[in-house]
């Protein structure tokens, strides 16, 4: 299958902390892969070298097959071609629910404004949230928010979708909605790149699940072979310890 | 009813309201014209230096652009510290004998006034400026960046209605400092309040009734200016409702729901 983003010999390094120690994996179209591991492994980072928010050290990122390390795309263009969905939703609080899906379409992809209204209003109906497009993002609960920002960001009609920890920050009455609409995402065929903690949802909906510790790809692998039988012995400590709880 | 000497304080008062009305407006219009003037340009200015002293540099940026960048921001941080660090009633005098003297033009008092007022302002402008970006949450930036917009489209969009929003009330208060201290304009001359008074008291010597009265004017001026920005912050702040368009079983019903954080 065609392969979107190729990541090859990925180092980063923050001071003198190696955070990702060469990191080699890839994502083709149409597959969700569920990045696991414990925290501080290093699994923010490596998504967010992917839409180059923080800068690798080492290493090459190939988009298409083009590496956009060495400049051959502005940074801008490629971010917008990687959705990104955050932990903390990170809504642009001075605009509503339908400009938060708007403002990119119309600033980045230079669409009319109808047009963006009316993609907006489209991606808006699909989470569950066009009731809601006159409300300031502090007059919606968390799970509202999260929807709205996987709205904004699939607005951009990105070619991948990364999410960072989309439940983390929920309270756990608000997970299911969100997972609902991410697991809906996935079976209509869209690439999706999840960090996640919610091991049912990297069981069931995931086609490849990676699991990272201290800095390294441990295991990367179907999830039948990582939920029943991984072959790292540090795979299996990690699962143990989390579906204990 | 004729003023002597041994007429009553309240007199006086009365006395001096009077026949000054006129002195006393004039240099009321032109303390305002000063420090709205003065306030506006020098947001302007904080506004533009803030914005570029936030600006990203790292390892990535064009080497000569981060020289040109370096250079730019030491000039600006000594205007900065110069102008804060110097009470303004110096700098109306170097400014205005200064330009006399090296460029031989005699700056309209007015103009000298509002000029002073303005870098004074943009100099503390400029770190409120600042301050209230960088008070805004990274992840505001992040999303920006992660849909593709630009340093500048992120700015313009996003951070500066934010920011300018929280530093209203410092804003503000600049403006309200303003007021009162373009009273020491009048060493150049400058015909504000303080200056008019001045020459009041000075006609009959009656400085504690006259200056009772520019006290009272230039309370009226701040305590309205303050109420009136007071009202704006309040505006901008926008409904504390919102309409739900359509619920599901009525796709009529428009349901307002009353901002939980507000209450
Ligand atoms: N901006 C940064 N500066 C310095 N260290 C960082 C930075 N971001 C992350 N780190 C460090 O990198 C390591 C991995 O962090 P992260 O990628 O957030 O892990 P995870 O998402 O798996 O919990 C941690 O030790 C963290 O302290
Ligand atoms: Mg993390």
């Amino acid at each position: 299958m065609e392969k979107i983003v190729e990541i090859n010999h990925l180092q980063k390094i923050f001071g003198r902390n190696e955070v990702l120690k060469d990191i080699n994996f890839s994502v083709s179209k149409g597959e969700v892969v569920c990045i696991i591991g414990a925290s501080g492994s290093g699994k923010s980072t490596l998504l967010r070298c992917i839409n180059l928010l923080e800068y690798p050290t080492a290493g090459e990122i190939l988009y298409h097959g083009q590496n956009i390390l060495e400049h051959k795309m502005t940074t801008a263009v490629y971010r917008a071609k990687m959705g990104m969905v955050f932990q903390q939703f990170n809504l642009f609080n001075n605009l509503n629910v339908l400009q938060n899906c708007m403002v990119g379409q119309e600033k980045v992809l230079k669409r009319s404004k109808a047009e963006a209204r009316k993609t907006a209003l489209e991606y808006l109906e699909l989470v569950g949230m066009s009731q809601f497009i006159n409300a300031k993002p502090n007059q919606i609960s968390g799970g509202q928010k999260q929807r709205v920002a996987i709205a904004r960001a699939l607005s951009m009609e990105p070619e991948a979708l990364l999410f960072d920890e989309p439940t983390s920050a929920l309270d756990p009455e608000l997970v299911g909605e969100v997972l609902k609409v991410m697991k809906a995402l996935a079976q209509s065929g869209l690439t999706m790149l999840v960090v996640t903690h919610e091991m049912a949802f990297a069981r069931d909906v995931s086609h490849r699940v990676v699991f990272m510790d201290d800095g390294v790809i441990v295991e990367d692998d179907k999830p039948e072979v990582i939920f029943n039988n991984p072959r790292n012995e540090r795979t299996r400590t990690f699962l143990k310890r989390i579906l204990e709880k | 009813m004729a003023i002597t000497p041994d007429s009553s304080f309240f007199e006086w008062v009365i006395y001096i309201t009077r026949t000054y009305w006129p002195l006393f407006m004039r240099g009321a219009q032109v303390t305002l014209i000063i420090s709205l003037t003065g306030t506006i340009i020098g947001f302007c200015i904080g506004m533009i230096i803030g914005v570029i002293r936030t600006i990203p540099i790292d390892q990535n940026t064009n080497p000569i652009f981060r020289f040109i960048y370096k250079i730019i921001n030491i000039i600006l941080l000594i205007y900065i510290e110069v102008f804060r660090g110097t009470p303004m009633i110096v700098q109306a005098m170097v400014v205005f004998y200064g330009v006399a003297m090296v460029y031989g033009i005699h700056l309209s008092t007015l103009f000298a006034g509002i000029f002073i007022v303005s870098i004074n302002t943009g100099a503390y402008m400029a770190e409120i400026v600042r301050g209230g970006i960088l008070s805004i949450d990274k992840g505001q930036f992040e999303a920006a960046h992660s849909i593709g917009m630009t340093h500048a489209q992120t700015m313009l969009n996003i951070i500066l209605p934010q920011a300018v929003r929280n530093i209203l009330p410092a804003t503000s208060n600049e403006f309200v400092i303003n007021i009162k201290d373009t009273s020491v304009l009048n060493v150049i001359g400058v015909t504000e309040l303080f200056f008019m008074s001045k020459s009041a008291a000075g006609n009959n010597f009656r400085y504690f009734e006259v200056f009772l009265v520019t006290c009272t004017i230039y309370f009226i001026m701040t305590f309205t200016v303050t109420r009136i920005l007071r009202y704006l912050e309040i505006r901008l702040e926008g409904p504390s409702v919102y309409t739900i368009h359509g619920s599901q079983s009525v796709p009529e019903a428009q349901i307002r729901i009353v901002d939980r954080e507000k209450r």
